[in-house]
């Protein structure tokens, strides 16, 4: 028993300082000069401002104004937000695109308020886009655009999703469709090595080079 | 379900099934100790080692001495990691001032960590310094994944020996593990994900304003060192609170695929490295062909009930597609497919990592995680305890068939007697005992209704998961359980939780790790002793078709005896019904 404390107290030391210090600092070091841009967040610059990183999907909401253009504010004092039509929106977000505390939605399958909140989400969404997509249907909306991520900071939509918010974009901007449609393609992700995952169109990298080539005036 | 998906569960199950071998012949190797190649380079720090416990490494233990240094090992880590948690707010690498967490979180979360659980009651990001979560949080992943795998590598030697009371030395087991398997893995590991864009660095966080002007505040952290030994040694835990489906958790498809891989890698290995160790190697074949099988069958089950709509999805006027699916609380860049694979994965080894959320997963489509647990983590199971979990269905199966025929049961010509019986009964049924006795209590107190989140049906599916999951050492959640009382803003202190389900949880993941370890190596101990008898005409061939259909229905229905009612008051009922709540 005392040789088993003994050896129990020294390894607990050892262990400790060998496993959760010097392997994660040591594993720092190396990545920091390895891969500098990916370890720390991956991080995208434009003019010299960090604006974000290429991982993490952002809130292109607007706030809503109210009669006297001030903004507005539900009862819990939080302002009201609605899509801003000179941007290709995220995925919906439990979190606000919280990139620092996450949660998920914890909403089950049969569940009333998962219900609602899809529903309002659909309505948001056709409301938004059927101006510029005539006939668009709520089965052609494609599932990502109506259900909140995992993560809440989602930096992918689907390409059909891409494909439809592409014309009120065009519109918007004034900018040839076939060119907005050129970008979507080129910041879509692709399935890892070929076969990996779902392709995916990076919508911060897609805003980044839609509003460089078409700014608003 | 699409093609593209079937393919990428292939190829998962191609690389997986390429690598046991190899992984498994290397471990064998580790643990017979024969000379491995890293010795060259690793071989002073092992043998240093070695020397400050203080043991001798030719001097090996009977299985209650062994059992002593294991228990005794991980009550005073306990202690340090509880007063780690505890005392974080006045230790270094706190860049964002966190305070420690209540007695009663940190005892859910000290026991979790020590038995492989990794079961969170925290939000990583919002409530641990980084000192708590390298230091304290990490060095668990490897040292209880260790432990683990070194009272396999003992129990095997059981079965493997003949006439004798030794099994090994746990030092050597737990240093061998790290040193030449965990380790060197691990360092793969976290470059790879590194490369993808799991970060690591010591900052704690990036404030911005975004295209469109809002304050973003990107949270960092040591992150890719602790994911990679999160997935290799089935702990699961997450450095952020939704886990790897965070992308500075799991950034890419292709960090998401390492990281699949690693969650069943060295489970998998360890049936071919049992084949290697008892000389047998169809044995171990025959093990993984067993857990492979029944893999595949909830995988199936998973991937079709999330390629479709849910009922609330169906009510909202959603047209789920084949490609699309249940994408709620889905991340876009996995999809169904990867989601539904991950799921399965983690919940058959006793992982609990998750990159989709569980609770939003169908009715039915979440009895795959669920079952799994179910069956007692032996779908390959924890790094070390799936397989010695899986050996004593071994021998229950052995048991039921030698009833059947009116002969003494054997295994690898060992007669089995009363005792080992005992043992195995033991070893195999405590679980569905503590997980019900738990969950009753939890679903029939104010006390333990008190965490329950969502309405209906589900919030008794929550409530039973979350004592499967524990006391299956898992890690996995229907994360509206308790989740209410997660912290949501930057700073605080750390979850109050609720006292009920910390303590209760917490005690059943200690049962669940402790009992199955201790019948194991009894049983082991007992095997060891025994004389073998030559195999004759009439002994039933455990590596056999037949053989494997037996120890499957002995796996299904153990777990359908036990928990088909609880099944059907929570997901079967929500999988018939498009009912709202």
């Amino acid at each position: 028993m005392r040789r088993d404390i003994v050896g129990s107290v020294v390894a607990i030391v050892v262990l400790t300082i060998s496993l959760g210090l010097v392997y994660p600092l040591v594993m720092t070091g190396v990545a920091q000069v390895a891969f500098h841009d990916q370890a720390n967040g991956s991080q995208v610059e434009r003019d010299g401002k960090v604006v974000g990183s290429s991982l993490i999907g952002q809130d292109f909401r607007r706030p809503v104004l109210d009669a006297n253009g001030r903004p507005k504010v539900d009862e819990d004092g939080n302002p009201v937000l609605e899509a801003d039509p000179a941007w290709f929106q995220s995925r919906p977000s439990q979190t606000d695109y919280s990139a620092n505390v996450t949660f998920f939605s914890n909403l089950g399958p049969d569940q009333k308020d998962l219900a609602d909140q899809v529903k309002a989400n659909l309505d948001a969404y056709l409301a938004l886009e059927r101006p510029y997509t005539p006939g668009l249907t709520a089965d052609r909306v494609p599932v990502d655009a109506v259900t909140s991520s995992a993560s809440g900071v989602d930096p992918h939509i689907s390409t059909a999703n891409a494909r439809i918010q592409a014309n009120r974009i065009a519109a918007v901007r004034r900018a040839p469709l076939d060119r907005v449609l050129a970008l979507v393609r080129q910041h879509t992700d692709g399935r890892g090595l070929g076969v990996l995952g779902e392709p995916g169109v990076n919508v911060l990298g897609l805003n980044l080079a839609v509003d460089k080539e078409f700014p608003l005036r | 379900m699409s093609w593209q998906g079937w393919l990428q569960i292939l190829i998962y199950v191609a690389v997986l099934t390429a690598l046991t071998p190899l992984l498994g012949g290397y471990m064998a190797r580790v643990y017979m100790g024969r000379r491995v190649a890293l010795e060259r380079v690793l071989g002073p720090v092992e043998r240093g080692f070695y020397r400050a416990v203080r043991t001798d490494p030719a001097r090996e233990q009977d299985w209650k001495r062994y059992g002593r240094t294991v228990l005794v090992f991980s009550a005073l880590f306990w202690l340090v990691l509880y007063a780690i948690l505890r005392l974080q707010g006045s230790l270094p690498f706190n860049p964002l001032r966190f305070g420690g967490a209540p007695w009663n979180v940190t005892f859910n979360t000290t026991s979790s960590f020590i038995t492989n659980t990794n079961w969170q009651y925290y939000g990583g990001e919002t409530t641990m310094s980084f000192f708590s979560q390298m230091a304290g949080l990490a060095v668990q992943n490897f040292v209880s994944a260790a432990v683990g795998m070194a009272v396999l590598a003992a129990v095997i030697r059981g079965f493997a020996r003949r006439e004798t009371t030794k099994l090994g030395n746990f030092w050597v087991d737990l240093t061998r593990s790290l040193l030449y398997i965990l380790l060197p893995l691990s360092i793969v590991g976290t470059l790879l994900l590194v490369s993808q864009g799991v970060v690591q660095t010591l900052t704690g966080s990036v404030s911005l304003t975004t295209l469109n002007g809002f304050e973003q505040v990107l949270a960092l952290g040591p992150v890719a060192s602790q994911i990679a030994i999160k997935q290799l040694g089935t702990n699961g835990g997450g450095f952020f609170n939704v886990n790897s489906a965070f992308p500075f958790e799991n950034a890419t498809t292709f960090s998401n695929f390492v990281e699949m891989l690693f969650i069943l890698l060295i489970p998998a290995a360890a049936t071919y490295q049992y084949g290697r160790m008892i000389g047998r190697p169809r044995q171990g074949w025959a093990l993984y062909i067993a857990m492979l099988l029944m893999l595949a069958i909830g995988l199936g089950n998973a991937y079709h009930q999330e390629a479709r709509a849910t009922p609330a999805l169906t009510a909202a006027g959603v047209h789920a597609t084949a490609d699309g699916g249940n994408l709620q609380d889905k991340e876009q860049r996995f999809g169904v497919a990867n989601s539904a694979l991950w799921s399965t994965a983690t919940t058959a080894a006793s992982n609990g990592s998750v990159n989709a959320a569980q609770e939003s997963f169908s009715g039915f489509g979440g009895m795959t995680p669920l079952v799994n647990m179910m069956t007692g983590e032996v779908i390959f199971g924890g790094v070390g305890s799936g397989l010695y979990g899986m050996l004593l269905v071994v021998l229950l199966t052995v048991f039921l068939a030698g009833l059947m025929v009116g002969r003494t049961p054997e295994y690898l010509g060992k007669k089995l007697q009363a005792r080992e019986v005992k043992l195995v009964a033991i070893g195999t049924l405590y679980m569905p005992v503590v997980v019900l006795i738990a969950a009753a209590l939890a679903i029939a107190t104010p006390a333990g209704k008190q965490s329950i989140y969502d309405a209906g049906p589900q919030g008794f599916s929550e409530t039973v998961y979350a004592y499967t999951s524990q006391t299956n050492n898992n890690g996995s959640a229907f994360a509206g359980y308790t989740g209410f009382v997660q912290p949501n803003a930057p700073g605080n202190d750390g979850a109050t939780g609720v006292p009920f389900a910390d303590l209760v949880g917490g005690f059943c993941m200690l049962l669940g790790r402790f009992i199955p370890l201790l019948a194991a190596l009894a049983v082991a101990g007992s095997l060891a002793a025994k004389r073998p008898a030559p195999a004759g005409p009439g002994t039933f061939r455990t590596d056999s078709p037949i053989f494997l259909m037996l120890l499957v229905g002995v796996v299904v229905i153990v777990a359908a005896l036990s928990f088909l009612p609880a099944l059907a008051l929570g997901p079967i009922v929500q999988g018939l019904t498009n009912q709202l709540f």
